[in-house]
């Protein structure tokens, strides 16, 4: 391939802005002003009558909030040729670090082994633009650090052009080395310094058109994926600071219940290895040598409690309550050219693998903070208010996570690890327990939704939608953003801020007429959170089993059905490509089916098409200790995710999206009782197990239809849930209404709520294979 | 305070500390190897899958009393050694597919791979769909179907 040589002023191209910064060796910073706002902005020509979420979507939304942040985000050239940057959002395995790591390598020529991404730092400056969620990252990101990687490679050209003494268009650079028709040459690295700015400058650069891509649109593998197989990748909880020692918590038996009294603290104290005991908000904090006696610890703990915030509320107490709050139907009941229907979506966990960490470090007047944070902004200001320090004085550190699914928006146990800091005076390296974070964590709240269509004559003509929903918390300082930008908005007016989210996320994709999908909350105070895909997974898994009932009542195959009514052309495209590939309407056995959904948000679209089987010979499978039920057991995944920037990572987080949709719609569950879950691990909490996921999995990533990427790390939940509920209606005959399909039956027997942690078994020797 | 002594990755290391004290902690807090995870402590999650005389075991299951001194225990981090390379064929299977995503289940996933494909062979017989379906460790991710591809190509390779 050529050479990369390319003018810099050449007139005809989008020029953009950042500034070479005063450093000792060259630095580049771009604003989110240089490219935030994309080409899909608010401000394109709107087909009517369009939905909020068609308008402006949500990342639309966190594009422009990011718009008036004036601090920079900087590519560093260093001397020994490798380039440095520290993102301002958290890696907890979508890959935003390697994408970030290619749109480096992309405009810099330099490979993408040289390119070192961290981490970086909470950076009030930043305001609201250090926030990892809505899939917004790539959205974001893509433009500003292009941006300042091109400026990077121009201000290199200059430097060697004017000590060669040749024009600069004449300078060409390939895989960090500069070079001259002359056969002069010059790595990156010797020209680090030289290139380097006295005083920060403003510059403009061109950006290189898609077509000329070399690293952006090919496969690439994770930039850690080395240090995770062998071991090497630190998480939180590897890290060592000094004396930070191990810190676990007994926990109440209610969610967020509080101490009475603890008749037992110097005892415990005196047990062997461990140091400190105290009381704190939610509990009583042991630090000791080893996790192992902290969990000996905390269970010897004698502790009279006070009730939680929802010690009365159950499963059966909630959905009461959720049905009451429904909001109405503006269309009556028609009886034979309505389809009604109502389904109920229990409480799920967003909780990763990696139990919730941190290690604090907090001293009189100053504390230091490690923790996997989506927010860290968030985290260091409720921190430094909480310990009564300033905020410069709160050094919080973004660790990378074994996971995230919306957890990570909130830092309930960085704040946990200063309290417990503070009051042992020393160091913590602070680990929930594995039931701790099924029963105290945060959860994705219960939900009904009820759907009323009408149809006469071959047409659709009202489709509403009545979403009710446990309080989802969204405190994580997204608010802050959204209400900061919410007035100039054209849709967002006086909402409120989760109503804003619902409909800037939520949208029908069919022309069924009148279209209206509300929501309508219940402030109970269960520990709520968004979880991957936020409202998605239930609204269009409601809306497609009814699109499916739509069809046949209308005697038309679901798929020609969604190809007469669908609105988009990119779904059109992902579903014929769907089912093209995964031979839709193929003969198959009784009790097995395929299922079809789709779903379009972030600027994608997505379409799968799956195939379950539910044959008693299947669903009564005997697995120790596991549920199984019915299995997918083949999936077609289509996406268009714009300009895809890595298929590989896309196709991860497809198979990724597929996994997480199976198990909302079959298996995986909170069942609460007495104001509190009763799992208390992933032998109780269904997550999709190796003898649950499809055997057989194929993902087409679209070739680019628009310039600029998608979201993708959420945008494939809603539809696998939706295909799996429409496959296994199709399976049994029966259309299901409440999700998981299994949640009537409690599939293990709970651990005991006090003490808090179940005790580690002895017996793993008889269990080696 | 009674001393442990065994074999830990090819070096023998002796530990003081309380013999109910489960492997896993005197592995990550005391020995600092960090390759082993704490997903539950409950010997459910399996992200601690670590080998025991070559077999898969869950430290996190076992009390440090019940290893012996005979007893060699690999880590992660001691299984090239295993092969005499730097990096094992599962390991390399595990990069060529781009399994991981976060990270954290996968060196338990390629521990619990290993000893699957030792075990299959002692049976002499390849590795099966049922025994992917059997394979207990959870990831997060969902990553299910490209550890499956990479547990066949590392198979194909030891």
């Amino acid at each position: 391939m050529a050479e990369q040589s390319r003018s810099p002023e050449n007139p005809t191209r989008r020029r953009f802005l950042g500034y070479l910064i005063a450093a000792p060796t060259l630095a580049v910073g771009v604003t989110w002003a240089a490219g935030g706002l994309g080409e899909d902005a608010a401000e394109a020509a709107i087909p009517s009558p369009p939905q909020p979420e068609d308008l402006f979507d949500l990342g639309d939304l966190q594009n422009l909030a990011a718009l008036p942040t004036s601090g920079l985000i900087a590519v560093q050239v260093n001397e020994d040729g490798t380039a440095s940057f520290a993102l301002h959002r958290c890696e907890v395995g979508q890959g935003i670090t390697t994408t970030v790591a290619m749109l480096i390598a992309e405009e810099l020529d330099l490979p993408v082994e040289k390119i070192n991404v961290t981490l970086s730092d909470a950076r009030p400056e930043l305001l609201m633009n250090q926030l990892t969620g809505g899939s917004n990252s790539v959205r974001s990101i893509y433009t500003p650090v292009r941006t300042a990687s091109a400026i990077a490679r121009q201000q290199l050209v200059r430097t060697a052009a004017a000590r060669w003494g040749v024009p600069e268009n004449e300078v060409a650079t390939r895989d960090g080395v500069l070079s001259h028709k002359s056969g002069r040459t010059a790595t990156y690295g010797s020209l680090a310094t030289a290139a380097a700015s006295d005083r920060t400058i403003q510059v403009t650069v061109d950006l290189k058109a898609a077509a000329d891509f070399r690293v952006l649109g090919k496969p690439h593998n994770r930039i850690d994926a080395r240090d995770i197989v062998t071991g090497r990748k630190q998480f939180g909880m590897d890290l060592r600071v000094p004396d930070a020692k191990p810190c676990m918590v007994r926990r109440p038996p209610t969610i967020n219940g509080t101490v009475r009294t603890v008749h037992n603290m110097a005892e415990v104290k005196a047990m062997p290895g461990i140091t400190d005991v105290a009381v704190v908000t939610y509990g009583v904090a042991v630090r000791g040598e080893t996790f192992g006696q902290c969990i000996d610890a905390l269970r010897a703990l004698e502790v009279d409690w006070r009730p939680g915030t929802v010690a009365g509320e159950s499963d059966a107490t909630v959905l009461a309550k959720l049905k009451k709050a429904q909001l109405p139907m503006a269309v009556p009941p028609l009886g034979s050219i309505s389809v009604d229907a109502e389904f109920t979506f229990a409480f799920a966990s967003n909780a990763p693998l990696e139990p919730d960490n941190a290690i604090a470090d907090v001293r009189s007047d100053r504390a230091e903070i490690w923790s996997t944070l989506k927010v860290p902004i968030d985290a260091q200001q409720d921190i430094a208010r909480q310990l009564g320090l300033p905020q410069d004085k709160v050094v919080v550190h973004v660790v990378p996570g074994g996971g995230s699914f919306g957890r990570h928006l909130f830092h309930d146990v960085a704040a946990e690890a200063a309290e417990i800091s503070q009051k042992m005076g020393k160091p913590v390296k602070l680990s929930w327990s594995r039931t701790d974070d099924f029963r105290q964590g945060r959860t994705h709240p219960m939900s009904v939704s009820k759907v009323r269509a009408t149809y006469l004559l071959g047409n659709v003509l009202t489709y509403e939608q009545r979403h009710a929903s446990t309080e989802t918390d969204f405190s994580h300082g997204l608010g802050e953003m959204i209400t900061s930008t919410a007035a100039e908005l054209p849709i967002a007016g006086n909402y409120s801020f989760a109503q804003t989210v619902f409909l800037l996320s939520q949208s029908v994709p069919y022309n069924f007429g009148v279209v209206t999908q509300l929501l309508n909350e219940i402030p109970l105070k269960f520990n709520t959170g968004s979880m991957r895909n936020i409202y998605s997974p239930n609204v269009v898994t409601a809306m497609e089993l009814v699109v499916d009932r739509l069809a046949a009542k209308m005697r038309k195959d679901p798929v020609a059905f969604r190809r007469e009514f669908l609105k988009d052309k990119r779904l059109r495209a992902v579903l014929d490509k769907a089912v093209e590939v995964g031979q839709w309407g193929r003969t198959m056995p009784k009790g097995t089916a395929q299922g079809i959904a789709l779903h379009a948000e972030y600027r994608g679209a997505v379409a799968m098409l799956l195939e379950i089987d539910c044959r008693p010979e299947i669903v009564n499978r005997p697995i120790e200790h596991g549920v199984t039920g019915p299995r997918v057991t083949k999936a077609t995944i289509v996406v268009d995710a714009g300009l895809p920037l890595n298929p590989r990572g896309l196709e991860a987080q497809m198979i990724g999206c597929l996994n997480d949709g199976i198990a909302l719609a079959l298996t995986s569950s909170l069942h609460i009782k007495d104001g509190i879950p009763l799992e208390g691990s992933w032998d109780d909490y269904f997550y999709t197990r190796q003898w649950n996921t499809p055997p057989e999995v194929e993902v087409v990533v679209l070739p680019p239809t628009s310039d600029t990427p998608s979201g993708a790390g959420e945008l494939g939940v809603a539809p696998a849930f939706a295909a799996t509920a429409c496959a296994y209606a199709r399976a049994t005959g029966t259309m299901p209404t409440s999700f998981p399909i299994n949640h009537g039956t409690l599939g293990f027997e709970p651990f005991p709520l006090q003490p808090s942690t179940p005790q580690s078994p002895t017996d793993g020797l008889d269990h080696t294979f | 305070m009674p001393q442990h002594t065994f074999t830990l990755n090819g070096t023998q290391v002796t530990v003081e500390v309380a013999d109910d004290v489960r492997l896993l902690w005197v592995l990550r807090d005391i020995l600092g190897v960090m390759g082993p995870k704490y997903g539950c402590g409950l010997n459910v999650c399996k992200s601690c899958t670590s080998h025991i005389n070559g077999k898969a075991f869950n430290p996190c299951a076992v009390p440090v009393s019940q290893i012996k001194e005979s007893d060699e225990i690999t880590t992660i981090e001691g299984l090239p050694a295993t092969v005499g390379r730097e990096l094992h064929p599962m390991q390399e299977a595990w990069l060529e597919e781009d399994v991981s995503q976060c990270g954290y289940c996968q060196p338990g996933q390629i521990m619990a791979a290993v000893a699957l494909v030792r075990k299959v062979r002692e049976e002499g017989r390849a590795i099966t769909d049922d025994d992917l379906d059997g394979l207990r460790n959870i990831c997060r991710c969902g990553t299910y179907q490209r550890i499956r591809t990479a547990i066949k190509k590392g198979e194909s390779r030891m």
